[in-house]
């Protein structure tokens, strides 16, 4: 194998990532550390610019309170979260977000963010809390702040984090290597913030040819942040929550802008609308089947009851609710300009933020004015910063979380020294973009206080980053040992390639974890099933191979997909009932259950190698 | 083969240290053939279709074909981005032509200024108020 320097770079804060909440944190950490005379980097496996979620844009902004304007109380969103996840919520971590989450939007406009207005110069809104935006340069505009704020030499590109480092029950850093030269980086930190994003390519993709890179999460993050904080120890939560969007079928386009800007239906093919032929299988989910809006894994499954029985395509009636908003407008000229403004917006929301269904639609010749289009429900994803909880567990802010919640440092997860925001941190859904954005200033504002009030350096054996080392570059050494065996490098029998490795994965969870092949549906047996599949995996992961440093990232993401694959069968194996059906279905316990209205965490001990799973108590704070 | 680049437009980035596309691509997917100077997409079946090597190229040498397992063929869309607004062009398989024009950005390139202008706040790590607030916030910062 080729010669890896070890780049050694010590540091204050340490943040693990460079999408909407590391940008978030590099803002708030670079004035925080200013201060008090401290320093922050941030690490990105891509280029901040373009990475994460919003690398191609957005059409909107899901989290925006309106305290100023007096539109929603704090509250408001807690009551909204709480009742989408089926009572399943920190409400003290929701309330922390909704609280600050206005600053971070009122920031991005100043910044340059076009956020539309009305005459009066209000925001315009898509829903109650959604703001419409020209987001094609968001990611752009949020990274430039962030970049201004931490300063160049304090960003490093191309660096895939791969696993902490330990000074006993303190995290001390992280390792990882660059994909573009032969380095192994050693960062070491008084803290670490993890915001790696959620994980797709978990399950199988409905679409495995040249569309299997069109999830509707970006296959760029691939439970980065489960693997670190697991690693580490720490404690997760819900990580039986994933989340299932309903989107325009295949390329999988948003919904949003049809739903609320433009109060379109959706049918099956005969014309019926599952929400109110449906609506007595909501009386099974009390009390959350009766709040409105209904809750989103309630809704996507009567459509799926609908699917199941043959009644689709499932449509979203784009040509009625065209024909109800100009039917609005009496005079011919103004329908017109009316019209076009309307299609302007459709091809708008997709432009920003899903560009492949445009293509779809202009390849099938879709007018959206004279026919309906298909939705369909995606594969499952993590996200915890969207309509997913799954995160690692972590502390409220002192003024707003019972004591049971509490534990000195926001936003710090259950193992010193380490924070989590975004998609990283749990059962704080419904943060989108701005809220992952804010909830990532939290945390850095946190973490620069732990560095004040705990200085001192944490050790680090050189034995551990020499096993690390050994261990993160093995897949390159497999490679070259071993693949001169067989004609064909992909055709080995001492070693398996990260893509095969990855669809052996996928098939294991799409077939017993209740993926698309079984309607979403599993069971204890199916479950128990796959685990021992996955057991066979995890001792193969040790003959990942990699032909380069490209292929060396993939086989890392692999093994991260992997770990919250892990966690994710554990933990709906152990919550013994169905709460979020819509997202997975136990066809042995197909009813919620009033004694398990709580979390499930759950710790991976590192000593020994064995899960430790616990209920926790739902603490109101509302 | 969703991001995929035109042989006769792209030099290359001129034999600059790094190429536009493998720069930008936040999946790693472009790399550059440095025997034929030409670059090309390594995976295109990890391809989100961001467009963001399609919109960042100088020489405006990727295009997208819509991935062909579900997306008949024929159609394209591209886009112009300039530094506050972009152009897009939607062709269809039938032919129709659509144009929409968005902007982009308020600001100039690179001038977005951390604290946005507002007063920077009390500079205390123990209050809750974060950089910026209350005066980002716009109201009194919520307490129980
Ligand atoms: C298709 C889609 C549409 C959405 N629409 C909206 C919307 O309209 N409005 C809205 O407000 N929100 C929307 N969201 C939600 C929003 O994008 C997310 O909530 C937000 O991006 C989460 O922020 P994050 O920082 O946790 O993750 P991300 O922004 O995804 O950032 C993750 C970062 O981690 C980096 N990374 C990953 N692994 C590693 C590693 N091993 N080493 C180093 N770096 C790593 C990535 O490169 C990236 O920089 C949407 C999300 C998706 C997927
Ligand atoms: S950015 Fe364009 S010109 Fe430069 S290497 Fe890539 S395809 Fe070629
Ligand atoms: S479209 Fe996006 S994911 Fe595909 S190659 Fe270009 S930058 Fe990468």
């Amino acid at each position: 194998m080729p010669e890896f320097e070890t780049v050694e770079i010590t540091t204050d804060l340490l943040i693990l990532g460079g999408g909407m909440a590391a940008c978030g944190a590099a803002v708030e950490a670079a004035y925080w550390a200013k201060k008090n005379g401290l320093k922050a980097i941030m690490v990105d496996k891509a280029e901040p610019d373009r990475s994460g979620a919003v690398a191609m844009g957005l059409s909107a902004i899901n989290q925006y309170i309106g305290l100023k304007e007096g539109d929603n109380t704090v509250k408001d969103y807690v009551d909204y979260v709480r009742n989408d996840l089926m009572g399943i919520t920190r409400e003290d971590l929701v309330a922390n977000i909704a609280r600050h989450v206005d600053s971070t939007v009122h920031l991005y406009e100043r910044w340059g963010l076009p956020i539309w207005k009305d005459e009066e110069g209000n925001y315009v809104h898509e829903g109650r809390w959604q703001l419409m935006i020209n987001g094609e340069s968001y990611k752009l505009i949020v990274a430039e702040a962030a970049k201004n704020a931490l300063g160049i030499d304090n960003i490093y590109t191309r660096i895939f984090a791969v696993e902490p480092l330990m000074d006993g029950d303190r995290c001390a850093g992280a390792v990882g290597f660059s994909v573009r030269e032969n380095k192994f980086y050693v960062f070491k930190a008084k803290a670490t913030l993890v915001a790696m994003g959620g994980a797709v390519h978990v399950f199988k993709p409905r679409s495995v040819g040249e569309g299997l890179g069109r999830s509707w999460y970006p296959p760029f993050n691939s439970g980065a942040s489960a693997y670190f904080t697991i690693k580490a120890g720490a404690e997760m939560t819900c990580q039986e929550v994933r989340f299932i969007p309903v989107r325009f079928k295949d390329a999988y386009g948003p919904v949003g802008a049809w739903f609320l800007l433009f109060k379109s239906r959706a049918t099956n093919a005969l014309g019926e609308a599952y929400m109110q032929t449906r609506k007595d299988e909501l009386e099974k989910w009390l009390p959350y089947g009766k709040v409105k809006p209904v809750p989103a894994n309630l809704r996507n499954w009567l459509m799926m009851l609908d699917v199941n029985e043959g009644k689709g395509p499932i449509y979203m009636r784009t040509e009625e609710a065209i024909a109800k908003l100009s039917e609005q407008v009496p005079d011919e000229k103004a329908r017109k300009k009316k019209l076009r403004e309307l299609e302007s917006e459709a091809w708008e929301d997709f432009l920003d933020m899903t560009i492949s269904q445009a293509i779809l639609w202009a390849g099938t010749n879709v007018a959206p004015e004279e026919k309906p289009s298909e939705i369909a429900a995606c594969e499952p994803y993590f996200i915890g910063s969207h309509s997913g909880a799954s995160g690692a567990w972590v502390s409220g802010p002192e003024d707003l979380a019972p004591p049971e919640y509490f534990w000195g440092y926001e936003n710090m997860t259950t193992v010193k020294g380490l924070f989590a925001a975004g998609d990283a941190s749990g059962a704080s859904s419904h943060k989108f973009s701005s809220g992952s954005h804010c909830e990532g200033r939290i945390a850095a504002k946190a973490a620069i206080k732990f560095c004040t009030e705990n200085p001192d350096m944490p050790n680090v054996d050189p034995k551990q980053v020499e096993e690390l080392k050994a261990k993160i570059l093995k897949p390159l050494d497999l490679f070259e040992q071993n693949k001169g065996t067989s004609s064909d490098p992909d055709i080995n029998p001492n070693y398996i390639r990260p893509k095969m490795f990855m669809f052996r994965l996928q098939k294991i969870m799409d077939e017993y974890a209740g993926g698309v092949t079984t309607s979403f549906t599993t069971s204890k047996q199916l479950l128990e099933k796959g685990m021992e599949l996955l057991n066979f995996l995890k001792e193969d992961a040790e003959k990942l191979a990699a032909e380069n440093l490209h292929e060396l990232m993939r086989c890392w993401e692999n093994v991260h997909r992997m770990w919250q694959a892990e966690a994710h069968i554990r933990t709906i194996l152990f919550r013994e009932e169905t709460r979020w059906p819509g997202y997975y279905f136990r066809s042995d316990f197909p009813e919620m259950k009033s004694d398990w209205e709580v979390f499930v965490n759950c710790k991976y001990n590192r000593d020994s190698g064995e899960w430790e799973f616990m209920k926790k108590d739902i603490k109101r704070i509302f | 083969m969703p991001s995929y680049v035109i042989v006769e437009k792209c030099d290359g980035c001129k034999a600059l240290d790094k190429t536009a596309c493998q720069h930008i691509c936040p999946n790693d997917l472009m790399v550059l053939n440095k025997d034929l100077m030409k670059a090309y997409n390594q995976a295109p079946e990890m391809c989100w279709e961001c467009y963001s090597c399609v919109k960042i190229c100088p020489t405006q040498a990727i295009e997208v074909r819509g991935y062909a397992d579900f997306i008949p063929m024929g159609a394209s869309v591209t886009p112009m981005r300039s530094t506050d607004s972009i152009m897009w062009t939607v062709k269809f398989r039938n032919g129709t032509l659509k144009r929409f024009k968005f902007p982009i950005r308020t600001t100039d390139e690179g001038t977005a200024v951390p604290n946005g202008g507002f007063d920077e706040g009390a500079a205390d790590l123990n209050k809750e108020e974060l950089f910026t607030e209350p005066e980002s916030l716009g109201a009194e910062l919520f307490t129980k």
